[in-house]
């Protein structure tokens, strides 16, 4: 992959104040959401973003999307610095990039027929400004995505969750889009509508020759959708490899805990696996550890450990780990 | 997409019931609506309801007890026989016809502070909530405004301007600006969060098209039965401002005034102030009954909020 990437995230930080006070408002504390966290994606290429709740994967996505104006770093999307741009700018780009959220319920304005939910974009956009094209493109996005085009004149409440989440996918397509971000797209809904919209969004990817940035959980999901897998850790990135790599080869302690954690479904294996349950809590990002931020619950740290960040370096070709001890 | 898939995803449909079935099976609802709609249907039919100018009078047919018979004079000058169907008041005039006309009055005070109030507070709701360099400043204005007496801003403006239907309608709205602002910045800051938003923000939507497309068509509900309440209270604000002397002038009858009237001889003739009392506590009661059914049909987490 030695093309020009889509999106490269140079060294994202997100840090949110935490205030104090009535009329003159104080920062008590930060909450480091993201820290200094990079990487990059090439076009037509998936990349999990995997970790534990609150150790920032969504609000990465966010900041990406720059729905969240991020502190510091740089957002290179198909060439250029978004936070460089002026509205104008960000507005065109904003075409090309796009959202899917986690919720199906809230994610759709409950006020409004899908019919005019996919064609807003169109609307905003100024693109097929005559209503009937509009109106085809959003029947053939429906059936595109799996949906008969009739349920343009529903509400989102007539639907079922798998329903409204096609909606949301069409709705994100609507303007041709390079790059989709997938807020945990899947985890709401239930294991047989899960692999519905995995299979979708795998045919549109191969079809619109589309990139994700997938964030998710759900381990067995990522490895069987993403190219590449990028571990988070309480704002940092952890581990970046290719995703068999990844699964096979585990190399940071933490990477390998939460691997650990995945359920076999198979109970004679699951009987005779020796399950290492990591200890403690995970710190508040208000206040986290010194050096690296794993130390405190790390099988294999050492005193360096509590001094010194680890920097993230290439263990094999396309294998980045921020551990020094592996 | 075959066909097939087609029918396995329209299983999953479940057929909800529109918000209009729901407020035409609410008794609440029902009755409240019913009772406005007669009085609404009172109020255009006044002149068809066997009443006379509310204005007349007649020096003998004063102090008349409900039912009586008597005489009214004209404009003209000619003397008709009259039938005083709730008495008659110390100048000769008759009850029924100003109670009906007066009626007119209360419902249009009612519903013009409703629309006045909702339209200001909806407007500074909806700034103060999405643009939030504007909310510090705005909601203060308000909380300054919250802490002056409605009665009190009345009585100044009736003084500074002169007594009219456009003077009471603003003088009763103004108190309410605040509490409406109040409500829809609240659910515009809950609303703001939401998904559906953000992802408006990500495809690039206009902030204005966010505010009126997005925001305000879903603070409706709660909206309609915020307005009911100040429906309700302005109509009895009004009567109390008509009562106090300082609403609408003397010349036009509204309920208020007729009891005002009536209150120096209650004892003896007390159907002054029955009947107008009367009319004024259905309405109320009917308007706030409509507005509970409202609440419970359109917006059941209202109870908790307001």
């Amino acid at each position: 992959m030695s093309a020009a990437p889509l999106l490269q995230v140079k060294n994202l930080k997100m840090h949110f104040p935490v205030t104090e006070g009535v009329m003159v408002r104080k920062v008590v504390a930060t909450v480091k959401a993201v820290d200094d966290v990079s990487f990059s994606l090439q076009p037509g290429e998936t990349l999990g973003l995997v970790g534990e709740s609150g150790c920032g994967k969504t609000t990465t996505g966010r900041c990406i999307l720059q729905l969240e104006k991020p502190t510091a770093g740089e957002i290179i999307f198909e060439g250029e610095d978004l936070a460089k741009l002026d509205r104008k700018g960000l507005v065109a780009k904003r075409a090309r990039m796009q959202v899917i959220f986690q919720d199906p319920y809230s994610s759709l304005n409950p006020r409004m027929k899908v019919g005019s939910i996919i064609g807003e974009p169109m609307k905003v956009h100024g693109i097929l400004p005559d209503r009937k094209q509009r109106q085809e493109r959003v029947a053939e996005l429906l059936s595109v995505c799996g949906l008969n085009p009739k349920f343009m004149d529903r509400y989102p409440h007539e639907m079922s969750g798998g329903q409204r989440q096609r909606v949301g996918i069409a709705r994100a397509l609507a303007l041709n889009p390079q790059f989709i971000v997938c807020d945990e797209a899947v985890s709401a809904l239930d294991v047989s509508i899960q692999a519905q919209v995995i299979n979708l969004l795998e045919d549109l990817r191969d079809k619109f020759n589309l990139s994700y940035l997938f964030i998710a959980h759900d381990l067995s999901v990522v490895r069987h959708l993403c190219h590449r897998v990028a571990v988070m850790y309480l704002g940092k990135l952890v581990e970046l490899a290719d995703s068999d790599e990844l699964f096979e080869h585990p190399k940071h302690p933490y990477t390998k805990a939460l691997l650990e954690a995945v359920p076999i479904p198979d109970p004679t294996i699951e009987k005779g696996r020796v399950h290492r349950i990591m200890q403690g809590e995970v710190p508040s990002p208000m206040n986290p550890p010194s050096g690296c931020v794993f130390h405190p619950r790390c099988p294999i740290a050492v005193d360096s450990c509590k001094r010194e960040v680890p920097q993230s370096r290439e263990l094999r070709p396309g294998h980045w780990v921020a551990c020094p001890r592996v | 997409m075959d066909a097939d898939a087609f029918s396995v995803e329209a299983a999953g449909v479940r057929q909800h019931e529109s918000a209009w079935r729901r407020l035409r099976r609410n008794w609440s609802v029902r009755i409240g609506g019913s009772v406005l709609v007669l009085l609404v249907a009172i109020a255009l039919a006044a002149p068809l309801l066997g009443t006379v100018d509310p204005t007349l009078f007649d020096a003998g047919s004063r102090d008349l007890r409900p039912g009586m018979t008597g005489q009214i004079t004209t404009l003209d000058g000619d003397t008709i026989p009259h039938r005083f169907l709730m008495g008659s008041d110390s100048f000769g005039r008759d009850i029924y016809s100003r109670v009906i006309y007066g009626a007119r009055v209360s419902l249009s005070v009612g519903l013009l502070v409703a629309l006045l109030a909702l339209a200001f507070g909806i407007s500074a709701g909806l700034g103060a909530g999405y643009l939030r360099w504007l909310d510090g400043v705005l909601m203060r204005f308000m909380d300054g405004l919250m802490a002056i007496p409605g009665i009190l801003v009345a009585i100044a403006l009736v003084a500074l301007w002169r007594g009219s239907l456009t003077t009471v309608v603003i003088a009763i709205a103004i108190p309410e600006i605040p509490r409406v602002t109040r409500l829809v910045r609240s659910l515009v800051l809950s609303i703001r969060e939401e998904p559906y938003v953000e992802a408006a923000v990500s495809l690039g939507t206009p902030t204005w098209k966010i505010m009126f497309g997005h925001i305000l068509p879903n603070t409706i509900a709660p909206l309609i039965v915020q307005g009911t309440y100040i429906c309700a209270s302005a109509i009895l604000l009004e009567s109390i401002l008509s009562f106090l002397g300082v609403g609408l002038p003397p010349d036009i009858p509204t309920w208020g005034n007729i009891m005002a009237e009536g209150r120096v001889q209650f004892n003896e003739y007390p159907h002054n102030v029955f009947f107008p009392g009367l009319f004024l506590a259905v309405t109320v009661l009917a308007v706030n009954i409509l507005g509970d059914g409202l609440r419970d049909t359109l917006d059941p987490k209202m109870a908790r909020r307001v």
